[in-house]
């Protein structure tokens, strides 16, 4: 049992236990917690100084290289799922397997590039390797 | 009829098993540590062993004021920590104890456990940057940069089982197990343990909620229940990639009598898998930030793809 849509409506069932879970937590914690606002606690917390200027500040995006590999990456992994699957046809298991040898080897080019321009490393472009003036 | 009795059972014991696990964890968290840090205070309440403690940890939660910061985005405040509770509920429903004892079982459970576990990692990012908080803003921005890079390895090893087994159902890949797995792919398997440890920003992998540079993170704008339930998130958690560890790496309830006692086997390997992920958190000290990435890039990714390529050659050998 609880296979083919059984399984999926159980799933369904579970989201909707996930949040009877949370709504019954925070009616719980409505009974049970004290209410006492007060301006001094609705403060941003900064370690005890006064806040300055809005939370939301400008900061260095520095991992950007990292998302761009991550999304290359994790586009190149979708492929490897089906793979899975066909892998021990004797039609298709050598061939595919060369394939997905030169796919992957590509994009391991990629990386290693990336490697050696020195966009691996945290730290600021000034210490990057030669040639990584981008 | 009876199939919306089976649903609503079966999605009512999923929960059970939610409020249970986790919390068998961080009472064993809590006594582990304790004892490998010699720590004092968490063997006081209660008597004996400081059995107690976990329990006066969740009604001081539940006493505790619920603070919404004025300058919070406060809709997004206070959905966050749901999406935790909600993801780890998902995955932890299609993890097989038997082989016809699951709360769940679809045909790419496997896949389903990746799509949902990124989901917490977006409530974590909400978090932190709902709080109109500097801490959390920075400290949710580095939950996202190790996301990115420590998903990539964990998607990566996930494939290479999957790869292994023919199946991308975990129910198939432990059918399909056996101890040759334990050698063949044990690559893939430290790999999953690192990685999963750093996905739940456990140390050594706590860059993000750093306490000693970021107070709490993303989190040091909540208080009481709020706070709990992402406490329970990062355990349940644990729980979820222990157990899928012990899935695809060691065949889940594969063992003597295991179709008696299948379900304990599951429980003890998963136990072991926790209890590593609580080691490794006393063991290691922080890594930084840069130290972090490379971890993820030149270590772990390289590694993944080795054994991915082990297990492609491996399979075509055999199946010949």
């Amino acid at each position: 049992m609880s296979t083919g849509v059984t399984g999926y409506l159980v799933l369904l069932g579970v989201g909707v236990a996930g949040a009877v879970l949370f709504v019954a937590a925070m009616a719980s914690r409505r009974l049970l917690a004290p209410r006492a606002p007060s301006l001094a606690k609705l403060t941003t917390y900064e370690s005890g100084v006064d806040p300055a200027t809005g939370g939301w500040a400008q900061n260095h995006f520095r991992y950007i290289t990292y998302a761009f590999l991550y999304v290359v990456f994790a586009v190149d992994a979708v492929y490897l799922f089906p793979w899975a699957l066909v892998l021990r046809d004797h039609d298709l298991g050598v061939a595919s397997l060369v394939e997905m040898a030169i796919f992957i080897a590509v994009v391991l080019v990629g990386l290693l590039h990336a490697a050696r321009r020195g966009m691996l490393t945290w730290a600021d472009r000034e210490d990057a390797p030669e040639g990584a003036d981008q | 009829m009876s199939d919306f009795l089976e649903i609503v059972l079966r999605s009512a014991c999923v929960l059970a098993a939610f409020l249970v696990l986790p919390l068998l964890v961080g009472q064993t968290e809590h006594k582990v540590m304790a004892h490998m840090q010699g720590r004092l205070g968490p063997m006081e309440a209660g008597g004996f062993h400081g059995w107690a403690q976990l329990i006066a940890d969740g009604v001081k939660f539940a006493q505790k004021e619920d603070v919404v910061p004025l300058a919070a985005d406060k809709s997004v405040f206070r959905v966050a920590p749901a999406l935790g509770i909600v993801s780890y509920l998902f995955a932890l429903a299609v993890i097989p104890f038997g082989p016809h004892f699951f709360g769940a079982n679809v045909p790419g459970s496997l896949i389903w456990v990746l799509a949902v576990s990124g989901i917490g990692t977006v409530g974590t990012l909400m978090a932190g940057w709902s709080s109109g908080n500097k801490y959390s803003l920075l400290g949710g921005m580095r939950t996202a940069a190790q996301l990115v890079s420590y998903e990539l390895p964990l998607i990566l090893v996930s494939a290479s089982f999957a790869i292994a087994a023919g199946s991308l159902s975990l129910v198939g890949i432990a059918h399909a197990w056996n101890p040759w797995w334990l050698i063949w792919q044990l690559p893939g398997a430290l790999v999953f343990l690192v990685a999963a440890t750093a996905e739940l920003q456990r140390p050594p992998f706590d860059m993000p909620v750093a306490d000693s540079e970021l107070v709490m993170g993303p989190y040091t704008e909540y208080t009481g229940l709020r706070f709990a339930l992402f406490l329970l998130a990062e355990y349940a958690g644990i729980v979820v990639m222990s157990f899928l560890l012990a899935t695809l790496w060691l065949g889940g309830w594969t063992g003597p009598f295991d179709h008696a006692i299948g379900w304990l086997w599951v429980l003890i390997k998963g136990g072991i898998f926790s209890f590593l992920i609580i080691w490794i958190r006393v063991a290691w000290p922080r890594l930084r930030e840069d130290q972090l990435q490379r971890v993820a890039w030149l270590g772990l990714v390289p590694i993944a793809l080795l054994q991915l390529a082990i297990t492609a050659v491996g399979v075509v050998v055999t199946s010949q």
